[in-house]
């Protein structure tokens, strides 16, 4: 091979590099879900538990877009259930998710995510205060 | 089993037929079966209040003295947590000016004192051909079907052409971040963030529900509000009653917002 003093020590720089978060995390602790602190009055969400896991921040945005651009602000989910299309007046009200701390920024601390919704919205219970 | 390419092309082809038939039958016979599970699932309230171009008037009469005005401005900026800056960065929805800012056009040496010296009224004007949505490189100003000229906050990138290209000065921008400038946040509506622009948006939260603007509902009478497509609605029937005029109608903006005069 011509060069193989200079291509060898590249590939093992590079393969280095790559694969650095995978040798790096190992002997760390595994990840571990955040405990949560569910409504304690409310037992159904806008949509199943699971599908809401996955996807609560494409629901928002939805619910953004549509409230805001189409003027539409009333979901109907698939049970039925009507809500109005508000991240405060619907998930953070004192029904539902009231205690943004022990729900919402569990999750996102434990996952290093800081949505900026917060900078705009404001908590119920934070502006009760 | 080897397979020509005279074989695959009629194969695919049949697959392709039976699809596109299979998909029309489904159609023909059980309407919307296929998309059941996206069928519209978000709508608007019974209750809205809807118009095909809204817009409001301002009886000057009824409005003399900057407390009357006062009333109208705290329901709009209490509701809409508008911070409350002093010095030259304030923050407005819902304003006054006198006669010669708010109608620099309209000015003659023989105003009558009454009218020279009333404060008036300043809020968006709603235009129908509104510059800031022209100059808007983001679209998040932008003119709803009814007239209404929204603001999307979430798209705002604070370049403030809007501002610049606004004649009647109605916008705000949000050099500081507003929280701590407002005195009882309410929840239910969101506060800004530093750099994005605001103004009045004829209170569509409120039209969505039902409720007419925070301050034509304060302002006990002195502001009117309704479809201007509608030849039976008030503002139609006031409009015809008494002369009215509109801010700087020689820009082309077409305002609609109509001062009673």
């Amino acid at each position: 091979m011509y060069n193989a003093g200079k291509i060898i020590p590249g590939l093992v720089i590079f393969l280095g590099l790559v694969t650095f978060p995978f040798w790096s995390n190992i002997g760390r602790a595994a990840f571990e879900a955040p405990e949560l602190v569910f409504p304690e009055t409310e037992e159904e969400c806008v949509e199943s538990g699971d599908w809401m896991r996955a996807n609560h921040m494409i629901l928002l945005d939805d619910w953004r877009d549509l409230a805001v651009r189409d003027n539409l602000r009333l979901y109907s989910s698939e049970t039925g259930k009507r809500f109005d299309m508000s991240l405060t007046k619907t998930c953070l009200s004192s029904q539902c998710h009231a205690n943004k701390d022990t729900f919402c920024d569990r999750c996102h601390d434990a996952l290093a995510i800081a949505p900026h919704c917060w900078d705009c919205h404001v908590v119920p219970s934070i502006g009760e205060e | 089993m080897a397979i020509n390419r005279r074989t695959f092309l009629k194969a695919a082809g049949l697959t392709t037929l039976a699809g596109v038939a299979g998909h029309a039958a489904m159609e023909l016979l059980a309407p919307g079966a296929l998309e059941a599970s996206g069928a519209p699932k978000v709508g608007e309230y019974p209750e809205a209040l809807t118009a095909k171009r809204w817009a409001m008037l301002i009886d000057t009469e009824k409005f003399t003295t900057a407390q009357v005005y006062q009333k109208c401005i705290d329901a709009c900026h209490v509701l809409h947590n508008v911070p409350h800056i002093p010095g030259d960065q304030e923050i407005k929805w819902l304003w006054t000016d006198s006669f010669k800012h708010v109608f620099p056009d309209q000015q003659h040496a023989l105003v009558p004192e009454r009218i020279k010296n009333q404060p008036f009224m300043a809020l968006c004007n709603h235009c129908d051909n509104p510059p800031c949505v022209r100059v808007c490189p983001t679209k998040a100003t932008f003119k709803r079907d009814d007239g209404i000229v929204m603001m999307d906050m979430h798209r705002c990138i604070g370049c403030r052409y809007c501002m610049a290209g606004c004649p009647y000065g109605a916008r705000s921008f949000n050099f500081w971040d507003p929280r701590p400038f407002i005195e009882n946040i309410d929840p239910y509506y969101p506060t800004r963030m530093k750099g994005v622009v605001e103004k009045c948006t004829f209170c569509e939260d409120r039209l969505a529900k039902g409720q007419l603007p925070a301050c034509v509902e304060a302002s006990e009478g002195a502001l009117i509000f309704g479809d201007l497509a509608n030849e039976d609605s008030e503002v139609r029937r006031v409009l015809r009653e008494r002369y009215s005029l509109r801010r700087k109608p020689s820009l082309g903006t077409d305002p609609h917002v109509f001062y009673l005069i």
